[in-house]
């Protein structure tokens, strides 16, 4: 499957996306700050995952117009979001011609055992995932992306850091293995078996790995790139702080300076106030998103 | 004698694939540097702008006091661009207009075969002269991901190879840019060319 010419186009625009920042934005006016600021693409969404968890109901695809709005407003790539397993709104947002499709536990999941089958598409694809059997089987569906899911809308890093942690361990415990005990993985993992395999090989996920869920602030953008995340993607935290163009300046920064300690202070200053946070361990089990995806 | 030590090749690391050009690179024989800072530019022998995010890449710049440094970087050594790099490059941009180091004479379209959807695995046309200073064959595999067009070449700058009639790999004195991603591909050959020049 890697030396098929559309997924190398799929994986080939999430390398051009490393090193940086993709905002979750809901009208053109915030693509435009995004834009502004350095992020290197936006995410469409109808409203922010704090919005989305306070407001209850179903949260479906953004409204056509408004994602076309975006994308006649900002020359970076537009992603938009699809509920986990409603392949039609997929097709409708490769007919509308967006660069990448976030198949999301953000929104209300329309399928509560199957996921799109993402191989057909000549849109590419990024979902979540919380550990390495989550991630391989949504690549096993075509996903040229993966982000650790976190927790989105909490403003709390610690589910991210969960996340990515738990899928680095994954991955280095398999390099250490012999050929015969990796079908034993696969089985354990509930992946498929070439894909164990190729990860035993190479000691990483055959595609790009960012992170999500609870990016708040400079520094816990600079704490999941250090922990292995290539970019970031940012929902509530920019638009729900209180200075939002300071805000996203200064995780843009973050993100090519994560290794830095004095760019990162520089990155951390005058920032104003951040979006107010949840306690996870405090969240009803209903209440979480990242148990959405199976 | 002793063996030559290898050329130090620094690749801009803001944001974008820098890291498939510093294992391109590193397989030409290339000491590779990442460069987020003036400072990294001392003592290496020419620079790769890499594919990304070209309106990213200027807000770092400009936020960072890069861009006059890399501008007289440019003045004296060598720098290969690949899609946003091309951009940097270039002398115009347009579809949005946006600023450049203009260090070389061509004028340069963002995102000018559309999306991602019109993004594409080709095969290129090169000039003979590309085959005689690398190796056969004289075609490339090119990827075009939300590529730049090449508009205007100036008099100076010369194309090395053509897709769809429109210049993809140009050279102009000691630079050198394409608008698809050789970085993507096995073929190290256009990453051998930019040694050369070195």
């Amino acid at each position: 499957m890697f030396l098929d010419e559309t997924f190398r186009l799929k994986v080939g625009l999430a390398e051009m996306l490393k090193g940086g920042v993709i905002m979750d934005v809901t009208n053109a006016e915030q693509a435009v700050i995004a834009e502004q600021a350095g992020a290197v693409a936006v995410m469409a969404l109808e409203r922010v995952p704090s919005d989305i968890r306070k407001d209850g109901g179903v949260a479906r695809m953004a409204p056509i117009a408004k994602i076309r709005e975006i994308m006649h407003t900002v020359s970076i790539p537009v992603m938009a979001k699809a509920r986990i397993g409603h392949f039609t709104e997929a097709r409708i947002l490769e007919a509308l011609g967006v660069d990448y499709i976030d198949e999301s536990e953000v929104l209300t999941p329309a399928d509560e055992e199957h996921h799109i089958d993402k191989r057909p598409y000549k849109v590419p694809f990024v979902c979540g995932a919380r550990n390495l059997g989550e991630a391989l089987r949504r690549i096993g569906e075509g996903a040229a992306m993966i982000r650790t899911k976190g927790e989105a809308g909490s403003g709390n890093i610690v589910e991210a850091v969960r996340h990515m942690r738990t899928i680095q361990k994954e991955i280095k415990q398999l390099t250490v293995l012999g050929k015969e005990e990796l079908m034993a993985e696969a089985k354990r993992h509930q992946a498929p078996f070439e894909l164990i395999q190729w990860v035993a090989e190479h000691g990483k996920l055959p595609v790009p790995n960012f992170s999500a869920g609870g990016i708040a602030t400079p520094a816990d953008a600079a704490l999941v790139m250090q922990l292995g995340a290539e970019s970031v993607f940012v929902g509530s935290g920019i638009f729900k702080s209180d200075d939002p163009e300071a805000r996203a300046r200064a995780i843009v920064k973050a993100a090519t300076y994560f290794n830095d300690p004095a760019k990162l202070l520089e990155a951390s200053e005058d920032l104003g106030i951040g979006m107010p946070g949840l306690d996870i361990s405090k969240l009803a089990e209903s209440e979480l998103m990242q148990t959405r995806g199976w | 004698m002793p063996p030559a030590s290898p050329k130090r090749v620094g690749v801009l690391a803001l944001q974008g694939d820098f890291e498939a050009h510093r294992k391109a690179l590193a397989a030409v024989g290339a000491s590779v540097v990442e460069v987020r800072t003036a400072a990294q530019l001392d003592g290496i022998d020419g620079l790769v702008i890499p594919g990304g995010e070209s309106s990213t890449m200027l807000k770092l710049l400009d936020a960072e006091n890069l861009t006059g440094a890399l501008a007289e970087f440019g003045g004296r050594r060598p720098i290969f661009g690949t899609c946003a790099g091309a951009i940097l490059l270039a002398k115009e941009v347009t579809r949005p207009a946006q600023a450049s180091l203009a260090l070389m004479d061509i004028d340069v379209e963002r995102n000018a075969y559309g999306r991602q959807l019109d993004s594409r695995v080709t095969h290129i046309a090169t000039e003979p002269e590309f085959g005689e200073r690398t190796r056969p064959p004289s075609d490339l595999e090119a990827v075009f991901i939300r590529a730049p067009i090449i508009r205007r070449v100036g008099a100076d700058a010369r194309v090395l190879a053509w897709y769809q009639g429109d210049p993809v790999l140009v050279e102009q004195g000691k630079h050198l840019v394409a608008t698809f991603h050789p970085e993507l591909t096995p073929d190290l050959r256009v990453h051998e060319l930019f040694m050369s020049k070195l």
